[in-house]
């Protein structure tokens, strides 16, 4: 791939990143959303965490194909790729814990508890079970892929793992929490974000561009980490 | 049906090493006494929930330890020779086998120990003996993969652990809620739970058979 033809070096796409994230903030603080029980004014917030989770499985699934593509070319570049993707993947899920934990202590921690005692209950919430199994998968894949010195062999076995680990992941991210009781919206009648009788028709506008923008983001963040890479193991890459 | 054979002649040399050194399964069942009676020693009889917690998480590491030497022991030269022999999704498939075989053994020696010093919460036995079969089985297949992850990783069996808790979390979550099930009569027992089971367990010997060539290739 020449330098020219590749979309990491273009700027259309993170030109649009921006325009579309300082949409998010403006609109997402500015336009009319309904007023809700217990919810009212804090689910902006929806702007913000869940678009974290959906560029964390966006960038994870980027990873995955990575790894795939490593697999079946044994170009190194593909690993490089996979990895970083994976880092900026965590970066995110760990975002989205911290705007979880914002959205949580205004809605569902109990005021007259201890914040230690509403903790054990709220984690084990089955989609932070499963935002924590995620986030572990991909800690451990750094952990595996780090450990092994000769490059050729780190970037198969990281890959295999991270391609097993990712098919194991999904049952676990889409069924165990339609199976355990949850406090989240989205339990049994899929994402809620999705779904079309839950949220208002204002902030889709403003939900599918955010997710869109901070994906971008992302993508950038990595790509430019990738670059740094490509650069650094100049010699190895073909 | 060659593959069925290179299995079984497979499955055989892992048996007969298997009873050649016979220290390492009188290691695994030392292993399950020792955990067993250090629990024993620690607590009284535990309540349904804790005994049932306790059960699984006792079995993970049983299963750790009784599957990580599957592809460790396996050294270099021995590895070649495979290599040149047979076909990986064989060698595969009769480490998954053998160790699935070992595990449900494992498995039931631990419930039965379970049964005899922490006492016995179970109202359902049959339903539960089941349940402890096929989460053993399901541990075993896993953890199988993994160690030889680990094994070509050259990392010892922490990195196993590592690696695989996060994988087992969910199945540990569907036992031990359908093991809840036969602790009290009242509450239902899901067949789409177990079928679940069932087909992650398929998913985990489908990908096997799938990553392995990759895997063990210097």
């Amino acid at each position: 791939m020449t330098p020219t033809k590749n979309y990491m070096y273009k700027s259309w796409w993170k030109v649009l990143s921006v325009v579309l994230l300082i949409y998010t903030v403006v609109a997402g603080l500015l336009i009319k959303v309904p007023d809700l029980p217990a919810l009212e004014e804090t689910i902006r917030n929806l702007f913000f965490h869940v678009c974290m989770w959906f560029g964390m499985m966006i960038l994870f699934t980027v990873s995955v194909i990575n790894s795939i593509r490593y697999l079946r070319t044994f170009n190194l570049r593909y690993d490089i790729y996979a990895r970083h993707y994976a880092t900026v993947g965590i970066v995110m899920g760990l975002l989205g814990y911290a705007t979880g934990a914002v959205w949580m202590s205004y809605t569902w921690a109990d005021p007259n508890n201890p914040a230690t005692a509403s903790f054990s209950t709220i984690a084990r919430e089955p989609k932070l079970i499963g935002a924590a199994i995620a986030l572990l998968i991909y800690f451990a894949y750094l952990v595996l892929r780090d450990s092994i010195n000769d490059m050729d062999k780190r970037a198969r076995i990281s890959a295999v793992y991270n391609i097993f680990a990712y098919a194991m992941l999904f049952p676990s991210i889409w069924i165990v929490p339609r199976i355990l009781p949850s406090l989240h919206p989205g339990g049994s009648e899929g994402n809620p974000a999705m779904n079309f009788k839950d949220i208002d028709s204002n902030m889709r506008l403003v939900f599918y561009p955010a997710v869109i923008g901070w994906t971008l983001l992302g993508v950038w963040i990595a790509t430019l980490k990738i670059r740094l890479s490509l650069l650094k193991e100049k010699q190895m890459i073909q | 049906m060659s593959s069925a054979r290179h299995i079984l002649t497979l499955f055989k040399k892992e048996l007969l090493l298997e009873i050649r050194q016979q220290y390492s399964f009188y290691g695994i069942l030392l292993y399950i006494g020792a955990t067993i009676y250090v629990l024993f020693m620690t607590m009284d009889e535990p309540e349904a929930q804790v005994w049932n917690g306790l059960f699984w998480v006792i079995q993970l590491f049983i299963c750790i330890n009784a599957v990580a030497k599957s592809f460790l022991q396996e050294s270099r030269g021995r590895m070649l020779y495979f290599y040149s022999i047979v076909s990986p999704g064989n060698f595969v498939l009769s480490k998954l086998l053998f160790n699935s075989a070992l595990m449900l053994i494992m498995s039931l020696l631990s419930l039965a120990m379970f049964m005899l010093f922490l006492g016995n919460p179970i109202q359902r036995a049959l339903p539960f003996t089941g349940l402890v079969l096929l989460g053993g089985w399901s541990l075993s297949l896993i953890f199988t993969f993994l160690a030889a992850i680990a094994a070509r990783a050259q990392q010892n069996a922490a990195i196993m652990a590592v690696l695989g808790f996060p994988l087992i979390i969910p199945q540990l979550l569907l036992l031990s809620q359908l093991a809840n099930a036969t602790f009290n009569p009242v509450l239902p027992f899901h067949g789409s739970t177990i079928a679940l089971l069932i087909a992650l367990d398929a998913m985990v010997i489908i990908l096997a058979v799938i990553l392995f060539p990759f895997l063990w290739k210097d």
